[in-house]
């Protein structure tokens, strides 16, 4: 291996007791790493200090409503899915002081900025979290190839965006609620990845896909994945690609929302929904906030914050004559419209991945990918019955 | 920048002057917990004391600077002829009315006995019952008279009791917002104790402002701040019955604690209660 290589060198073998070197030459390069951890009672992306923290030997089972972790019959990392967290958290903070300053004589002092973000390595994010950063990489701003898309300019975002390093982890076994399948997101990375993983029985499989994956590969000193190797990784993804838990047939959503907004599903959904926003806390493209001044009667300063917010909230539409959205149904409408339909004219991309995440986190266990299922059968039907018809009337 | 020198000048005056808003603290049926969360802003409350008069707060100060108050903070519920008729007049005393934590926002565990024979508890419970003089209900403060703002809690988030005040003196709209508190539980990170231990959380119907405490310990909401804006408790109740194999009796409990006298939660534990009482 040498640096001065392609980005796209030939697939290499790390083995597994070699994973705290990795994790060393990462802390070297100046990263903080990021890895699935066991935290109680789920995984979450969470800084480590060396490999030994990662979570091993876990497995999980999800469903609409229902998230486990329990112990695995093999010490392997990436058996299991996404928990709640994703890299989210880290790129978009949940609670992120913007600016304080006080009051003097002349006019407003600059006490304190938006903290710096840290350089992160991610090690073990699942494609369809990937594709997720894409999306947000397409809300918040981020330079690819010279050229940047964005809605807005998030500094903070393109600042964490820009000096993170990624670490994909191809699925090899899907969740109950996973269905990137039916998006193409998922179970294998193709691109956006620095270095992206296929775990194997005592090795990892390695592909480089950025310079700065190449550099880590380098330092590594890997040797190149053998036929059998490659063949067994080919076959973990493509047999994780046969079992996601659910699907969603993706053609035509955009026109089906569209055209069914006062549809029955929608009051049905809303009399089950909670209203408690929990779906768009855990979901990787949600990138609602709110923003509140305050100031402390200590100091005298006055601070400004940004904080996740859900359009599932009774606040979120409030304008003068009350909220936009005063029934639950009607944000529940909203927010599956916005991700299934609307992300497509704003942002030329679908605003859901597949990961499954607002139905295991659902505590009442809502599964929309059947509800949108039932209303694509009845449309169809309608359609077939108004085909038959026609064709009775001209014959 | 901008220049601000009539801001200032008027800043300096008032700080010769000294004309600091009059603050009371009432106390009604109630443990004294929400009162307390005021003497425990340990590292504020000398500046409370600077912006402030504190005019009349019998736990923390003899001294009694007589009414009309800017702002009274109400702690407790009407549970006594004469608090039904002391209530009327700190109203008339006071600008600006807050109740501060669940006693006064929905009646507090006292209000339990709501649901029962006033005349029965005072029978069994008291030596000398005739001493005893109460109403048969107790109420929240709002149930009398009008109040300007009311803070969940029992007891109150200290944090939030600062932020309301301090956001009253600067006449801003307070920070205090009504969602649910899985809201504030996955912002901070916690997992969820209902999805991922089939713990009877509340979380997804109770007003935010605790910050997610019991889940922080792995441990179920149990609704201390009562009902959040628009709750969804019949989609909860029937959740945890069918789902968690939880009794109505169970659910009645669950919703009749701390805010069981305050719509919608009184309607989900009656509505349990009756269930129970049919099977």
């Amino acid at each position: 291996m040498n640096a001065s290589r392609p980005g796209m060198v030939e697939p290499q073998i790390l083995p597994k007791d070699r994973l705290p070197e990795l994790i060393r030459i990462l802390q070297e390069q100046g990263y903080q790493v990021v890895a699935p951890v066991e935290e109680g009672s789920v995984l979450a992306m969470r800084p480590v200090s060396d490999a030994g923290e990662i979570a091993c030997g876990i497995e999980d089972t999800q469903a609409p409503g229902h998230y486990r972790i329990l112990d695995g019959p093999a010490p392997t990392y990436f058996d299991n899915v996404v928990g709640p967290d994703g890299p989210k958290r880290y790129f978009f903070p949940p609670h992120l002081p913007l600016f304080s300053f006080s009051v003097d004589d002349d006019g407003f002092v600059l006490e304190q900025v938006a903290p710096e973000p840290p350089r992160l390595a991610f090690l073990g994010v699942r494609p369809c979290d990937l594709s997720a950063i894409r999306v947000q990489d397409r809300v918040f701003g981020h330079e690819d190839n010279g050229q940047v898309f964005r809605c807005e300019s998030e500094t903070y975002y393109m600042r964490a965006r820009e000096a993170a390093l990624i670490i994909v982890v191809n699925c090899t076994r899907p969740g109950g609620s996973c269905f990137c399948g039916s998006w193409g997101t998922g179970p294998e990375a193709t691109e956006g990845f620095d270095l992206s993983l296929t775990e194997l029985r005592g090795s990892f499989l390695v592909r480089a896909g950025s310079s700065s994956g190449v550099s880590v590969l380098d330092a590594l000193s890997t040797e190149p994945a053998t036929e059998a190797e490659r063949e067994l990784a080919y076959l973990k993804v493509l047999r994780a690609r046969e079992h996601m838990g659910r699907v969603l047939k993706t053609d035509g959503l955009g026109e089906l929302l569209r055209n069914n907004p006062e549809h029955q599903i929608w009051q049905e959904i809303g009399d089950r929904c909670l209203g408690c926003g929990n779906c768009t806390m855990v979901c990787p493209t949600c990138f609602c906030s709110t923003v509140t001044d305050s100031n402390d009667l200590v100091t005298g300063n006055v601070t400004r914050t940004r904080e996740w917010e859900s359009c599932f909230t009774h606040q979120f539409s409030y304008v003068t004559s009350g909220p936009v959205r005063a029934s639950i149904s009607s944000r529940y409408r909203h927010w599956l419209r916005h991700k299934l339909s609307g992300w497509w004219e704003q942002f030329d991309m679908s605003g859901c991945v597949g990961c499954g995440r607002c139905l295991t986190w659902c505590p009442v266990a809502i599964d929309w990918t059947q509800d949108i299922a039932q209303l694509q059968r009845e449309v169809e039907s309608r359609e077939a019955q108004r085909v038959s018809s026609t064709l009775e009337a001209t014959s | 920048m901008m220049s601000t020198p009539s801001t200032t000048s008027a800043q300096e005056t008032n700080a010769a002057t000294a004309v600091r808003p009059k603050l009371a603290v009432y106390k009604f049926s109630s443990c004294d917990g929400c009162q307390l969360s005021l003497l425990n802003l340990e590292d504020e409350l000398l500046a409370l004391a600077n912006a402030v008069e504190i005019a009349f707060f019998l736990e923390a100060r003899r001294a009694v600077v007589p009414p009309p108050y800017d702002v009274g903070l109400v702690e407790g519920s009407i549970s006594t002829p004469e608090e039904a008729e002391r209530i009327q007049q700190v109203r008339r005393d006071c600008r600006t009315l807050i109740t501060i934590g669940a006693c006064a926002t929905s009646g507090g565990i006292q209000a339990l006995k709501n649901w029962g024979d006033t005349e029965e508890f005072v029978r069994y419970v008291y030596a000398h019952p005739e001493y005893i003089d109460t109403l048969d209900t107790a109420t929240p403060i709002a149930a009398h008279v009008f109040v300007d703002f009311e803070l969940r809690g029992c007891p109150v988030n200290e944090r939030q009791l600062l932020e309301l005040i301090t956001a009253h003196l600067a006449g801003r709209r307070p920070n205090i917002p009504s969602h649910s508190v899985c809201i504030e539980c996955k912002r901070k990170g916690y997992p969820c104790v209902l999805v991922s231990q089939a713990e009877p959380c509340l979380g997804p119907v109770t007003h935010a402002g605790c910050g997610a405490l019991c889940p922080s310990c792995s441990r179920a909401c149990y609704g201390c701040f009562g009902p959040m804006e628009h709750p969804n408790v019949e989609s909860l109740g029937s959740w945890l019955n069918e789902r968690q194999a939880r009794g109505h009796r169970e659910l009645s409990h669950m919703f009749r604690s701390f805010n069981g006298y305050l719509e919608p939660f009184k309607q989900a534990s009656e509505s349990h209660e009756r269930r129970a009482n049919q099977v």
